[in-house]
């Protein structure tokens, strides 16, 4: 089964919640640039600039894009299918998105997967992976 | 304070439509909050506390206590999706036992099945300013994805199988079958689910909850009204709510919020799970009620799809019956949220007024469980448990 790249849609825009702007910055240039909290080290997911850990700082850094599939689902009902999945980063978040470029009989958790952005119908591009 | 015996359930009423073009969802309401006040031997006039959630249509409660004509000193619009009303029945408690209400109606109705809502596999765009709206709806999480991934996760982490997961659809439709009301009355077979069309891999089409319209309604009253009425008394002896999420990244999918609002409903009651004879158990897919089971502590974690095998939740077969109206799965899942039709049947099975074909012999300790939200993303679990007393 050959992959057909769906349509991805967007909400808002990336001023909506101004303080997540480092994040879609990033989008624009082809990197991954996610909240890291000051305090404990741990990187986090989705963005946000009050740490959930400890109501403390955090640091905008660039991860590397590497990560494996924690787990996924390919939603047969829709035109075309899609895999949505979570995934986790080299550095230790899992992050939703979606598995892309790839026969989806072939994806399993586990699955090494890498960066690549696509763009959005209506706003920045947006982080997707695809086998590595 | 303990709430234990704080409340009992007097009243509880099913709306019987599954398909309600001719009425509208205030209307709805409405006569569920008629049917269970009828129930209770009660008048609307009694009512001094109002509980409702997202699908009553306005600002909070305030629509619907106007519309129906209540008058209140006390109310709670606290919305968690399917499992609000467990947790009205606990809020409920908490009034009643500080002097802030006598007699509580909650009540849940909705119509998408007439509104042709793509319940289950359309992702729905809320509020962006809703701060993780925009890093996962670009990635379409619907409802039934968003299950299906804590499924493949169990069955990765456990050995959990499809064939598995369908017992708990045989199970629910060996119930259904007796239910006039419901919407799958055939029994089907283990092959019937894993052969039916897959939804959102692993979950096939009969994992799925049905779309349907309804309702339902619950009156809570204090310990000395409930026993000056004609009804079995239905005593509530434990409560429990949790909230469950991603965790900034930390995604753990193999458990639910159960985990935590199990644990202080047990206490409260003072029992285990061994001691249920009934459990209606949140099943808008077949994962979820086998990943509540395990959390609420009927069988250890991994262990609920052999715990689900064999007929074991069926009614008069097995060691735990469970969702003996047909539950989601079969009978109906009104405006999207199942959790109260959980707590009407426990009633019924409490007071001996089940289906004759599923009625549990001696049925004293009952279990209600919700699952509000999204199991692969955020939600509310809640607990109630019950006594005949």
């Amino acid at each position: 089964m050959s992959f057909v790249q769906r349509k991805i849609p967007f909400v808002g825009s990336v001023e909506t919640n101004p303080e997540t702007k480092p994040f879609f910055d990033g989008c624009a240039a082809g990197k991954l640039v996610i909240p890291q909290c000051v305090d404990t080290g741990k990187f986090i997911w989705y963005p946000r600039t009050i740490s959930p850990f400890t109501f403390g700082a955090v640091e905008w850094k660039e991860v590397s894009g590497n990560g494996t599939i924690y787990t996924f689902s390919v939603m047969e009902r829709a035109n075309p299918p899609y895999c949505i999945a979570y995934v986790q980063l080299a550095e230790g978040p899992r992050i939703m998105t979606n598995i892309v470029d790839v026969d989806f009989k072939e994806v399993k958790i586990g699955m090494a997967v890498k960066l690549k952005f696509i763009d959005t119908e209506n706003g920045p591009p947006m982080p997707f992976f695809a086998p590595a | 304070m303990s709430l234990k015996g704080a409340g009992y359930i007097v009243g509880a009423w099913e709306h019987p439509t599954r398909k309600a073009t001719d009425k509208s969802v205030t209307l709805l309401h409405a006569e569920c909050a008629k049917g269970a006040l009828e129930d209770a031997g009660l008048t609307k006039d009694d009512v001094d506390a109002y509980y409702c959630a997202g699908d009553a249509p306005g600002l909070g409660p305030m629509s619907m206590i106007d519309y129906m004509g209540l008058k209140v000193r006390h109310m709670d619009s606290t919305d968690v999706g399917g499992s609000s009303y467990q947790v009205a029945v606990g809020h409920a408690l908490q009034a009643i036992a500080t002097g802030r209400a006598n007699v509580a109606l909650i009540t849940l109705a909705g119509r998408p099945r007439s509104e042709g809502m793509a319940t289950g596999t359309a992702p729905r765009a809320g509020n962006p300013a809703q701060a993780e709206m925009q890093f996962e709806y670009p990635y379409g999480p619907a409802t039934a994805n968003m299950y299906a991934m804590c499924a493949m996760r169990h069955m990765h982490e456990y050995g959990t199988t499809s064939e598995q997961l369908a017992w708990i659809k045989v199970a629910a439709s060996h119930h259904a079958q007796h239910n006039p009301h419901a919407m799958l009355r055939d029994v089907v077979t283990v092959e019937d689910v894993v052969n039916s069309p897959m939804v959102a891999s692993p979950l096939h089409r009969l994992d799925c909850c049905v779309i349907s319209d309804g309702g339902g309604a619950l009156i809570v009253t204090r310990p000395e009204i409930a026993k000056s009425l004609k009804r079995p008394l239905v005593k509530v002896i434990g409560v429990g709510e949790a909230a469950k999420n991603p965790s900034a990244g930390e995604v753990d999918l193999t458990y639910s919020a159960a985990r935590w609002s199990g644990p202080p409903a047990w206490e409260m009651a003072g029992i285990k799970p061994s001691d249920i004879k009934y459990a209606s158990i949140y099943d808008s897919f077949t994962i979820t009620v086998l990943m509540q089971l395990e959390d609420l502590g009927f069988c250890a974690k991994g262990e609920g799809g052999k715990f689900v095998m064999d007929g074991n939740l069926i009614s008069g077969v097995g060691k735990l019956p469970f969702n003996t109206d047909g539950g989601g799965l079969c009978s109906n899942h009104p405006a999207n949220r199942g959790g109260i039709t959980k707590i009407i049947e426990a009633v019924r099975q409490l007071r001996g007024e089940a289906h004759k074909a599923v009625q549990v012999p001696n049925c004293d300790l009952a279990i209600a469980h919700g699952t509000g939200g999204s199991l692969g993303t955020r939600h509310v679990g809640s607990t109630v448990i019950l006594e005949r007393e």
